[in-house]
């Protein structure tokens, strides 16, 4: 029963209709028109036959090919061991290609100097899988730091920290050290600093991994929010039944490949932060968290 | 502006957050001091008694009492002429009674040469001959007396008398005292190598415990210098506390131990030794040097990510 209620993304045909069946709202089947609009632009990121080999021989990535345009928002699903954090690590140059190019806004990053790696980080909010958040600092200054890689005023910092730590619903734990937060927590604090510049594109690797569904909803439900002010959202998960709620664009990483890419038919309609949550949460069967 | 006090708050966190490591930084760059500011005194009061006693070391040409004005200046020509021969003094017999005279008094001993029957002066006029190396002084002798036709070494000059070597102790002293210096060289050169190496392991164990941290800061963002700056601080400030206790030590141990002990010594009196707030300027300059270098450059293996 549970595969009808909530159908899986390989079928996207039945996803459609069930959907249709239990929501009885009518879908696109394009996607929202400004995001067509930006087509034009160069691809916030772009790989070309990107393949990347360890050292050992084990081939992470084969040949993939793929553009992520401005504004949309993507999940990169698969298996574990398939490729996908090697992806991620790939678009911030942590790893570097074996071939193939990868472009993030038209530049081939592998053509970066070394010193030109940090102002490309700058521009790419990344939630860790294992949010790699700084232990000896509080959440207050976790946040801060991101702002004084960059050279903000204090003024800003003052600003723009209490703004994303509300945002992810962390106001009360300012003072507190990530070590003394729950793992939600940590995960939503290390989506707010990967935000706090308002990166044009953001990458979150596992942002559910090991959360409750209910907490999984809020994060989705943040990284929703943020994809609506115009950031490009990637998001990598195995996390199969929230990516069918979320009814967004996905690419079905295996063995390094790249096995589907569905965008087309798979978008809802424009529906506001509250409608989303409102909805994934009523598919999903949990309740509101509160934030 | 606000860049440098947030490095200088950063380097003052993470010194308080990374007290133990830190504490072993200081430690180790005062004790490295300590070593210096005794050393470099030491070598130089050798150095200084070395150069001191060998300036006296020379030969002697004793001339017979019976010398005219013009055989004594031809004599003087000619040993100038000699290879090798750095300096000719003329020392008349009052000259020579003068100095002896003085040595007399500066021993505190009363005044031999006053009790002289009838103010006659023992003593032959003289002229010391300081060649340009000690290790020329055989060459110099050679040819102060070259081999005569007998084959037995006459010398240049019927006026005179003996050929001597100013102070043949002074020669073992020199000698002695080379040993010692070299000794202290090698051994000053050893221990700085030996503590320069502690102090780069102690600050590259303190950056090891945080390199999680390094790696963090990278991937939000942070260029290699805003990263390593905080950390050039903290080497700063731990070379400056460690320095200044270092010194706080050695002017104790000056004021109590060797100053007193001057008053009775004249090798620790040595008058050529660097003066303490040049030393403590110098070690303190080097402690902080060292270790904020020490700390950056440390700091680079791990920023290669």
């Amino acid at each position: 029963m549970r595969s009808l209620r909530f159908p899986t993304l390989f079928n996207p045909v039945a996803s459609l209709q069930t959907s249709k069946l239990l929501r009885g709202r009518e879908r696109s089947a394009r996607r929202p028109e400004h995001l067509t609009e930006r087509r034009t632009k160069p691809p916030v990121v772009e790989l070309r036959q990107a393949t990347k080999v360890y050292p050992g021989g084990h081939v992470a990535l084969d040949r993939a090919s793929l553009r992520v345009d401005a504004g949309e928002f993507v999940f990169l699903v698969g298996p574990t061991g398939c490729g996908k954090s090697t992806l991620i690590k790939m678009l911030i140059r942590e790893l570097e290609p074996t071939e193939g190019e990868i472009l993030i806004a038209g530049r081939d990053i592998s053509t970066l100097s070394s010193d030109k790696i940090p102002y490309l980080r700058r521009r790419i909010g990344t939630v860790f899988q294992d949010f790699k958040l700084l232990p000896s600092r509080s959440v207050y200054d976790n946040v801060a730091y991101a702002l004084q890689v960059i050279g903000a005023s204090r003024a800003e910092i003052r600003t723009k920290v209490p703004d994303a730590l509300r945002l992810v619903g962390l106001a009360d734990k300012v003072k507190s050290y990530p070590d003394q937060l729950s793992g939600g927590e940590q995960q939503r604090l290390a989506v707010a600093r990967a935000f706090v510049n308002h990166p044009p594109l953001l990458l979150a690797d596992e942002p559910t991994g090991n959360l409750d569904p209910a907490t999984s909803v809020g994060i989705m439900q943040l990284l929703y929010r943020i994809n609506r002010t115009g950031t490009t959202v990637f998001v990598v998960t195995h996390d199969r039944e929230m990516v069918d709620k979320m009814r967004r664009r996905v690419i079905g990483l295996d063995a390094g490949r790249i096995v589907r890419d569905q965008s087309a038919g798979m978008y809802a309609d424009e529906e506001s932060t509250r409608e989303f949550a409102a909805r994934v949460r009523e598919e999903m069967g949990v309740e509101e968290t509160g934030y | 502006m606000s860049r440098i006090i947030f490095f200088i708050a950063e380097g003052f966190r993470a010194l308080r957050r990374s007290a133990a490591p830190s504490l072993a930084a200081i430690v180790t760059v005062g004790v490295t001091m300590l070593l210096l500011g005794v050393l470099i005194p030491v070598l130089q009061a050798t150095s200084g008694k070395t150069e001191e006693v060998r300036d006296q070391v020379g030969l002697n040409a004793y001339l017979y009492d019976d010398a005219t004005p013009q055989e004594t200046d031809e004599l003087a020509s000619q040993i100038a002429a000699i290879p090798n021969v750095a300096e000719v003094e003329y020392v008349s017999k009052d000259q020579a009674l003068a100095i002896l005279s003085d040595r007399f008094e500066a021993k505190d001993q009363s005044d031999l040469t006053e009790q002289l029957p009838g103010a006659r002066n023992p003593l032959p006029a003289s002229f010391k001959i300081k060649p340009d190396d000690l290790d020329n002084l055989n060459t110099v002798r050679a040819a102060l007396t070259p081999p005569g036709t007998d084959g037995k070494p006459k010398p240049i000059s019927p006026i005179i008398e003996e050929i001597g070597e100013s102070e043949d102790e002074a020669a073992t002293i020199t000698e002695v005292t080379g040993a010692l210096k070299w000794g202290l060289i090698i051994v000053a050169a050893l221990l700085t190598i030996a503590s320069l190496m502690l102090v780069a392991n102690t600050i590259r164990l303190s950056i090891y415990a945080r390199r999680r941290e390094v790696e963090v800061m990278q991937l939000v963002g942070a260029t290699n210098w805003f990263i390593r700056w905080p950390f050039v601080v903290e080497g700063l400030v731990c070379g400056l506390i460690g320095g200044l206790a270092a010194l706080a030590i050695l002017f104790v141990g000056k004021e109590t131990v060797l100053d007193p002990l001057a008053e009775n010594f004249g090798l620790i009196k040595a008058e050529q030794t660097i003066a303490f707030a040049k030393l403590a300027l110098l070690l303190l300059v080097v402690a902080m040097t060292v270790s904020a270098i020490g700390s950056g450059l440390t700091l680079r293996r791990f920023l290669k990510v």
